[in-house]
């Protein structure tokens, strides 16, 4: 529907008084809970934690067990936050697992091969992220060729052209980096000696996408677009620019923890980073949005993120051989998609709570 | 009579030399309810989105209060009040209903790096408005657009509409989808615009419908118009016959009776 923008100011037709907030209820928050595309991430959670509690024993609740999943998650959230957003606005982006290896080698090229300040590698290597989403958002906006494809072929060529300019420039496809102190203690310490430190990024960039995506109108926006973007723009929304800039948000998540794992290892390889395309996309989508866009929340990424990370290494925890992880996973991912579905067909169906509540 | 809303002359379309509307005069002036008739693929749409800026047509002159315009984009159109609401109203069911009424014009509270956008009010505008428009089932600006009925998603789409200013109103088949009391529920509520001062293009092939709720009509038959009336002057049967081709749909008619007579006769 189109309506006119440029016209803040309401014509005023018909003003009755404002309504009384309804009073809260417990049927009512029960219908509330269904309504948020988070629920089902949140039963995922819990499930996958208990489980693991279960037969993963004391050394899984131990301090050690829990740094090594919030470790996973944590770099893995970076990540998964931006490309979820990306998601939540209907586009998709592969191209992450290059981004994280191109900036990786970059850092450690710059200021590990050639010696430069740690900042300049630093700058160098998150630009290197922001520019190739700056580039994938162009392309999918122009070309409308659909971001699957945009960003795989991004992914290849990007891993390509690391690889080639790597060897070209340092003769060899892993270089080492000895960071200073500071660099070292904002991206890449453990502190207690388990924890990364990228665990206090993941809650900082957490805080403020939740913040943005509930409590701005550029939130509403990236929902708007979702649903539909060319209503959104008869609505006057710029969708390309805001397009873009999810790209870049996303190339900069994953620049970030290239960044993050180059300064914790003292050094970068150009295999680094694969496993985050589909590991991203995973969390994303048990957290409850939707693949197609529209529909979604933060706190459902970050719960798809933590499940990920609690069966990835629960599993060590459990004695198993841990090839069962990833059996767990696919059936986790399958599951959670169906309760997800379910859960938005019940947010979906006519007057829930409101109904039953009128009687 | 003060200068119509809106008013269009000899507005023909062409698309790659195939003539979608030949010729189209109209006019609509405030408190009225124009009904645009045709079948399918009599060039309503065309129309529609030469009116809400989504095509500049290819001769012919729009004119908005009597001033001559031509829209580049909807959003010119809707600069000068026209908005369109289209058959399955809002578009986005997955964002709640004060999301949805408020997407491009998001009300915010705070300052500066804590402005932020006031869901709260955007929520009690949203169900206020639909209130007016005598939807009173839907209290929680949370609820999900797409868990509303089919008018009452058309009540939320024409709420919003009203709200954001509109003074032409634009209404792309709102009742094709609909069942009888639902329909009959925005043939009310297009009456609640018209006597709010609005004027209404209500595009339709519901004939009963039309005659309901209109103030003049016009039939479009292959992207011309063939038929042009006040209030009054042709019954149903002859808007009926006009829209089908008149003579095709009295042969059809006689074929559908020898049927019902030979099956009588069994």
């Amino acid at each position: 529907m189109t309506v006119d923008i440029t016209r803040q100011e309401p014509a005023g037709r018909g003003s009755a008084p404002v309504i009384p907030p309804s009073k809260p209820t417990a049927r009512s928050s029960a219908a509330q809970l269904s309504r948020r595309s988070e629920t089902g991430a949140l039963i995922g959670t819990i499930g996958v934690f208990i489980f693991f509690c279960i037969f993963g024993g004391a050394q899984f609740l131990a301090t050690g067990g829990a740094a090594s999943w919030l470790n996973i998650a944590a770099e893995l959230g970076i990540v998964a936050i931006p490309v979820g957003l990306l998601m939540i606005a209907g586009e998709l982006d592969l191209s992450v697992g290059s981004v994280l290896a191109a900036s990786s080698m970059t850092l450690a090229t710059v200021s590990g091969y050639w010696g430069l300040p740690m900042g300049v590698g630093i700058l160098a290597a998150l630009a290197v992220g922001v520019g190739t989403g700056f580039v994938n958002g162009i392309l999918v906006s122009r070309t409308k060729v659909p971001s699957f494809v945009v960003t795989l072929a991004t992914n290849f060529s990007l891993v390509g052209l690391t690889l080639g300019l790597s060897r070209l420039v340092t003769g060899t496809t892993s270089v080492a980096i000895a960071p200073d102190a500071t660099s070292k203690n904002i991206f890449g310490t453990l502190i207690a000696g388990q924890f990364e430190v990228a665990i206090f990024w993941w809650i900082g960039i957490a805080a403020v996408v939740i913040w943005i995506l509930q409590m701005t109108k550029f939130g509403n926006w990236i929902f708007a677009i979702g649903g539909d973007a060319e209503s959104a723009r008869a609505t006057g929304i710029p969708v390309t620019k805001v397009k873009v800039g999810l790209f870049m948000t996303s190339g900069f998540g994953a620049a970030l923890v290239g960044v993050i794992q180059t300064i914790l290892y003292n050094g970068a390889q150009v295999s680094n980073g694969q496993s985050f395309v589909f590991n991203s996309i995973i969390a994303v989508v048990i957290g409850g949005v939707l693949l197609t866009g529209g529909y979604g929340s933060v706190w459902g990424i970050i719960l798809g993120t933590m499940t990920f990370a609690v069966v990835s290494q629960g599993i060590y925890y459990t004695g198993w051989n841990s090839d069962w992880a990833s059996l767990i996973l696919g059936i986790l991912l399958l599951a959670a998609v169906l309760m997800n579905n379910t859960f938005r067909k019940l947010a979906l169906s006519a007057g829930i709570g409101t109904k039953k509540l009128k009687g | 009579m003060t200068a119509p809303l809106l008013r269009l002359t000899n507005v023909s379309k062409s698309f790659a030399g195939t003539n979608a509307l030949t010729d189209i005069s109209l006019e609509v002036h405030a408190g009225q309810v124009l009904c645009l008739l045709g079948d399918n693929g009599a060039g309503k749409s065309t129309l529609i989105k030469i009116l809400s800026g989504f095509h500049t047509p290819t001769s012919g002159t729009v004119e908005v209060n009597g001033e001559k315009v031509v829209f580049n984009s909807p959003r010119d159109a809707s600069s000068y009040g026209i908005s369109t609401v289209h058959q399955f109203g809002g578009t986005f069911p997955l964002m709640g209903v004060g999301r949805s009424f408020f997407v491009g014009v998001e009300p915010t509270k705070g300052w500066g790096p804590f402005k932020h956008f006031d869901k709260k009010t955007a929520g009690e505008i949203a169900v206020r408005e639909m209130r007016n428009l005598g939807i009173t089932r839907v209290t929680d600006g949370n609820r999900l657009v797409g868990s509303l009925s089919g008018g009452e998603r058309q009540s939320l789409a024409i709420a919003r509409a009203v709200y954001f200013g509109a003074n032409v109103l634009i209404l792309d088949e709102p009742t094709a989808a609909l069942g009888v009391k639902e329909a009959t529920h925005v043939l009310r509520i297009i009456m609640q615009a018209r006597a709010q001062g609005l004027a209404v293009i209500f595009v339709t092939h519901n004939v009963l419908h039309a005659m309901t709720v209109g103030d003049r009509f016009a039939v479009l038959i292959h992207g011309s118009k063939a038929d042009d009336f006040k209030k009054g002057e042709r019954t149903r049967e002859e808007i009926t016959d006009l829209m089908a081709g008149g003579e095709a749909m009295a042969e059809l008619e006689a074929e559908v009776a020898q049927f019902q007579a030979t099956a009588d006769a069994q």
